[in-house]
């Protein structure tokens, strides 16, 4: 099977004043692949999440489908298929559910297949049609999630980036999330998974970037990383 | 009765001015969160365009609905342009910086209109052009009803649904929400941040355009420095509704008409503009968050 690359990032950096984030990274995504960078707290990861939906300023090459985005505003760059569901969820409290969602589609016109990718939402998280008028605020962490996930398939990505869907979710729930991004990978969905929780991510990922410090130490298959001593006693805590 | 009734219109006129105003100041720092102290610069500069408007069209001395209609347009047209240049060249370069440095130049940028204002159009005041006639339309209860308040009642309202359709029922004031509550999520779904900004000093400029046209029929003045003390007021009925707030603004608007209406009605009219302040202190003394601001939590 000839493989596609869909995202390859060339030496990556990413500073915040003085403090240098991200220090010079690369890796790549074929086309639906599951990918999970895993670290702990402060390794870069939402960082580079960050970088590549454009919300930081960073050095180095992002190459989405061959376009380089360094160039293009972040605002433009859901129409090259990028979606993101951000650190901490990023829903809109004082909207509504269904507000929440038509933001997804702010960029798309394409009303028929708008609606179908609704129904695709609704299938996926049947949960959220029932509080499609209720505040986005006064759902649980787990919906707020679900949210977060719908509302960025509905900007219809290529490329799914993922930012800690398992925080401060109970252990059923994050089964059940992780369940969801199998499905959508499943679907032909790829997906860029950012997370602390490493047993979850690398079960589910084809492959895997560990990152310490602003560095990619250790890269490898999903399965492989799981074995993997370094990743067991940093990660795993066994 | 009669007479209390009477005052209460003249509150709610007055007061509906202070909301107009007040809509501008909620919906920058609702977006930007910034105190734009140039609001009220643009609401002065609004009454010259409609002034000289008026002498150009020839339309100073026609009173009618379409007179004022067409002065409506043309100024709030105008007031948006200095809006949006005001907020390209002067915020937009300062935004990543810290908000202090913005709103020091917004005072900057008042203090810059203002005297360019007495220097271009001399700081004598002008007579402000008849647009509608004072005429007796019907009585309640006794009381006249003359078309200076239902003009200026009629006119305020309207804006004041106007904005609530757009900000709730399209496209873009559902960007412009999302843009308030994070700018970053709503860049990642494909909102221009920019331009979400640059459409609410449009829209707050807009009101404040309307404003000044109001006052100049209300009160048949217009002078350079006549932004300060309404621009003031209008920033305290922000803060009494809260300020980021689109309904607090109207609400507080309101309160502080009526309220200085009848300050001066059963107290002293030395009294006035003292209320106002004394409104402002007793809010951040004791709820500082207004009447329909939330209680924001400050994460660190």
């Amino acid at each position: 099977m000839i493989q596609k690359t869909i995202l390859k990032v060339e030496n990556l950096f990413v500073s915040y004043g003085a403090i240098q984030a991200i220090k010079g990274i690369s890796f790549e995504i074929q086309k639906g692949e599951i990918v999970s960078l895993i670290g702990a707290n402060g390794a870069g990861k939402t960082s580079t999440l960050r970088a590549i939906s454009g919300i930081v300023e960073s050095q180095g090459n992002i190459i989405l489908n061959d376009i380089n985005l360094g160039s293009i505003p972040t605002h433009e760059r859901v129409k090259h298929g990028l979606a993101q569901s951000p650190e901490g969820r990023g829903i809109f409290p004082q909207m509504t559910v269904k507000e929440n969602l038509e933001l997804g589609s702010y960029s798309r016109s394409d009303k028929e297949q708008i609606e179908k990718d609704l129904n695709y939402c609704f299938k996926l998280f049947p949960r959220l049609k029932e509080r499609l008028s209720q505040f986005a605020g006064t759902l649980s962490g787990g919906e707020q999630q679900m949210l977060s996930i719908s509302r960025a398939i509905m900007c219809k990505p290529e490329l799914l980036l993922l930012d800690e869907p398992s925080l401060g979710l109970a252990p059923i729930i994050v089964s059940q999330i992780f369940d969801i991004i199998k499905n959508l990978n499943a679907s032909g969905m790829t997906v860029l998974l950012v997370e602390q929780n490493a047993k979850q991510a690398l079960s589910i990922s084809d492959r895997a970037y560990v990152l310490e410090t602003g560095k990619i130490t250790l890269t490898g298959k999903g399965k492989e990383l799981l074995n993997n001593d370094d990743v067991r006693k940093s990660y795993l805590g066994v | 009765m009669e007479e209390l009734l009477q005052h209460l219109i003249n509150g709610l006129s007055l007061g509906s001015i202070y909301s107009l105003i007040a809509l501008g100041y909620t919906m920058v720092y609702g977006i930007l969160q910034m105190i734009n102290f140039a609001h009220s610069e643009v609401y002065m500069m609004g009454a010259f365009f409609a002034y000289y408007s008026a002498k150009l069209l020839k339309l100073e001395n026609s009173p009618s609905f379409t007179t004022l209609l067409i002065i409506l347009f043309i100024t709030m047209a105008m007031c948006s342009l200095l809006a949006l240049s005001i907020e390209k060249f002067a915020y937009r370069p300062l935004r990543k910086q810290p908000k202090l440095n913005v709103l020091i130049t917004a005072i900057g940028v008042s203090l810059f209109l203002q005297y360019v204002a007495q220097i271009i159009f001399g700081a004598d005041p002008k007579v402000f052009p008849t647009l509608i006639n004072d005429q007796l339309l019907f009585e309640v209860a006794g009381v006249p009803v003359k078309s200076f308040d239902v003009t200026i009642l009629g006119v305020s309202v309207t804006a004041m649904f106007a904005l609530h359709f757009l900000v709730y029922h399209t496209k873009l004031g559902q960007a412009m929400r999302a843009v308030s509550h994070s700018p970053a999520v709503a860049s990642i779904l494909g909102i221009n941040v920019s331009r979400t900004i640059a459409f609410t000093f449009v829209a707050g400029s807009s009101l404040a355009g309307i404003g000044s046209i109001l006052v100049g029929i209300k009160y048949q003045k217009i002078e350079p420095m006549m932004g300060t003390m309404i621009g003031l007021k209008a920033f305290v009925a922000a803060v009494l509704g809260g300020i980021g707030s689109i309904a607090g603004a109207v609400v507080g608007g309101l309160v502080l008409g009526v309220s200085e209406v009848l300050v001066v009605v059963y107290g002293s009219s030395q009294y006035r503009d003292a209320l106002a302040f004394g409104i402002l202190i007793f809010i951040l003394l004791f709820k500082p968050a207004g009447i329909f601001g939330k209680n924001t939590i400050e994460k660190v």
